[in-house]
């Protein structure tokens, strides 16, 4: 059985400049509440990985706005502002990866394997001081693993086992990052006795604690 | 989700070498119609059964131009295999697509994770992709992703998707703001480096060969020495110039 916790606890257990993986597509599949506590929490000069930075307004978004992230690892800024301007400004520390590469990085983590080779990138800006490889007369570009302290994840049910289902599109990177990171918390939609581990996506035993949206 | 970035680097896009002397003469087309013009030719490259990815803005449309009686599947890096109608009535969050639409999922749709949408994408298994520009080289070349100290939304899937997928379309307006989009070499920064298959305009359609671009079809509103004049690559002419439609 897994630590079933409040929100309120989970996020204290992050310190000042952790590094966070954050679940999400956009809004979509995000846990927007575990967001929320960050924000209530003020935890500052935090490292996030995240696929994007949502809007202003919502979820990852706000966390930029609030001036939490020291720097930030992701694919894509540009539907919030917020973040090009920090970033302008010199205040916020911005790695874009491109969001396949950014995928097998953290995955090649959670995996065990010392980095990925790939294909995208090749000829761009992005080749420069990486080494490359010639694989049977193609090049690639070698990427290093990606881990964190924590990863911030969603799941539409959650059993009390840790076991992870979703809807929808919800699943986008919450299922990669529970993989690789010190701490894995789950925000759950609903919280079940037992899933069918038919519908299980992510394995009860990448999952450490698990904060229940409905209970607060 | 690249929308209103792409509009707002289009606002901020500086000149190339020529600027298009078609802009503000009687031939200038409305927004709709070149959307229009360059959507319903795009989706005439797609056949039966293929597995398609469209970018965000004007390629977002080719869809409705799909024929009814043809069965084309889109694919959105959010993880859906499937994409439909955008929902109305009671909205789902939980689906949507890679722009952040809510959308619905298809008879036979199917959803995944990013790792899987991207084994797809970058692992060649979409059939086609048709995505927008801010330039494109006549070695094939694109850059799409960012405006050196200006405008910088990041390359999202991009970059993986374009060197991934069997055949990749530039869709796109000919020109923007009158400044050059297609180039003899991008001067932005790259999104892939010689994977452009096609460039479809609403004046031309241009295949990229081993020894540049080749003028396949011409709206005839347009003539040779109009897209000459509004092209800042050289090309060459097909023997069997087409009339685009």
């Amino acid at each position: 059985m897994k630590s079933i916790v409040s929100a309120q606890k989970a996020i204290s257990m992050i310190k000042d400049g952790a590094s966070v993986m954050i679940g999400g597509f956009l809004e979509c599949g995000a846990p927007d509440m575990l967001i929320d506590e960050l924000v209530k929490q003020n935890k500052k000069n935090l490292t996030m990985i995240s696929n994007d930075t949502t809007y202003p307004d919502a979820d990852k978004g706000r966390l930029i706005v609030n001036k939490q992230i020291k720097k930030l690892i992701t694919s894509h800024i540009g539907t919030n502002p917020e973040t090009g301007k920090q970033m302008h400004a010199g205040e916020l520390d911005v790695e874009l990866v491109p969001m396949g590469t950014l995928i097998e990085k953290i995955r090649a983590k959670g995996t065990g394997l010392g980095g990925v080779l790939t294909p995208t990138g090749v000829g761009t800006v992005l080749e420069e001081n990486k080494e490359t490889m010639n694989i049977d007369g193609k090049k690639f570009i070698f990427e290093k693993p990606l881990g964190a302290d924590f990863a911030l994840i969603y799941g539409t049910k959650v059993d009390k086992y840790g076991n992870v289902s979703f809807y929808g599109t919800t699943r986008n990177l919450n299922t990669v990052m529970a993989t690789a990171a010190d701490t894995v918390i789950v925000q759950a939609d609903e919280l079940v006795e037992c899933l069918d581990p038919n519908e299980v996506v992510i394995p009860g035993l990448f999952v450490d604690y698990i904060v229940v949206k409905e209970n607060n | 989700m690249e929308l209103t970035a792409q509009k707002s680097i289009e606002k901020e896009i500086k000149s190339s070498l020529v600027t298009d002397p078609i802009s503000h003469s009687h031939k200038e087309l409305t927004k709709e119609q070149i959307r229009e013009i360059v959507a319903k030719r795009a989706a005439k490259e797609f056949r039966e059964g293929d597995v398609v990815t469209l970018g965000i803005g004007l390629p977002t449309a080719v869809a409705n131009y799909v024929p009814e009686n043809m069965h084309v599947i889109f694919q959105s890096e959010n993880g859906l295999l499937g994409v439909g109608k955008d929902q109305k009535g009671n909205i789902d969050k939980r689906v949507i697509n890679a722009g952040g639409g809510y959308v619905e999922a298809r008879q036979g749709a199917c959803f995944y994770d990013s790792q899987m949408a991207f084994t797809m994408m970058r692992g060649g298994h979409i059939d086609a992709t048709v995505l927008g520009a801010l330039q494109v080289d006549s070695d094939g070349s694109l850059a799409s992703w960012m405006i050196p100290g200006k405008m910088v939304p990041g390359m999202g899937g991009s970059m993986d998707l374009v060197v991934g997928a069997k055949k990749v379309i530039v869709a796109m307006e000919h020109t923007s703001k009158g400044q050059i989009k297609i180039v003899e070499k991008c001067t932005l920064p790259l999104t892939a480096f010689r994977e452009v298959n096609m460039i479809i305009t609403e004046r031309c359609v241009f295949e990229v060969e081993n020894d540049g671009l080749v003028l396949k079809e011409i709206n005839p509103m347009f003539s040779v020495d109009d897209i000459k004049a509004s092209t800042g690559a050289d090309f060459r002419i097909c023997d069997n110039l087409k009339a685009m439609c």
